[in-house]
């Protein structure tokens, strides 16, 4: 009952704040919605029982990638001429609802094989044995590094001063 | 009524779609990069809500997101990057007006 309650103020309120991402004007305003999504989804992690990524969501994202974006809309001094759309409104709404369709169409009409198993309680070290574990995904694990070290130098060198 | 499966996909679905519209038909660069991260937070709910009903114990798209996650934060920082590096040189990050190589 507490997990129903949870995951319908935590929809409400991502998609709620998704829209005013998207519609809002201000684009300092919508920067400060995007972290209010990215709290809610923290939030629908905790109620899929997903402890270790509901801590990572509010450390990258809220943390981090928003305090980049509000960087960035500083840096940039685009508040003033605010979010405006382009000539694709329409199209791109219809795109958008298409897909939607679609896709609530192919989730409805699917049978899903869904596992009675009740998840595991705290996920982190049962997470890090699938990382760093006999069959886990170590490759992977050492790719990321390099891409991140990677993306590092290259917003670097993007934006150094000649 | 309990939560399902079809509530969190719905839920992700509903996401997607608004980041999708946003992506498609705003100019300011910045509010596109922020679509892109509330579509890939769309899908990092979908593959939560994959591993918490179909594989409770393999976790396998938890993995999944934390490796999402990382490529969400590199694409960040250089797409930020870039665009900090369009507004020095033209002065704007409207996206219809940034259209050197449009033909």
């Amino acid at each position: 009952m507490g997990i129903t309650i949870a995951f319908w103020v935590m929809a409400v309120i991502a998609v709620l704040a998704a829209l005013s991402v998207v519609l809002l004007r201000n684009v300092f305003r919508a920067a400060l919605s995007l972290v209010l999504c990215f709290l809610a989804v923290a939030g629908l992690y905790i109620t899929l029982s997903a402890d270790f990524l509901a801590a990572v969501q509010v450390l990258i994202y809220v943390g981090a990638i928003a305090v980049l974006i509000i960087l960035a809309i500083m840096l940039t001094r685009d508040v003033p001429h605010g979010s405006l759309g382009n000539r694709l409104q329409i199209p791109a709404f219809i795109v958008a609802v298409l897909f939607l369709g679609v896709a609530v169409y192919a989730v409805v009409n699917t049978s899903w094989s869904i596992a009675g198993v009740a998840p595991q309680a705290p996920t982190t070290s049962a997470l890090a044995g699938r990382l760093f574990g006999e069959d886990g995904f170590v490759l992977p694990l050492e790719i990321a590094p390099v891409l991140l070290l990677a993306a590092i130098l290259g917003a670097i060198v993007l934006v150094r001063e000649k | 009524m309990s939560i399902s499966l079809e509530h969190y996909l719905i839920l992700a679905t509903v996401l997607f779609s608004i980041g999708l519209y946003g992506a498609l038909t705003r100019r300011s660069a910045i509010v596109i990069l922020m679509s892109i991260e509330l579509m890939l937070n769309a899908v990092n709910i979908a593959m939560v809500a994959f591993s918490r009903y179909i594989v409770p114990l393999l976790l396998t798209g938890q993995v999944f997101t934390i490796f999402i996650i990382v490529v969400a934060a590199a694409e960040a920082a250089v797409g930020l990057a870039i665009i900090i590096t369009v507004y020095r040189k033209r002065e704007t990050i409207d996206a219809t007006k940034v259209d050197l190589m449009k033909w």
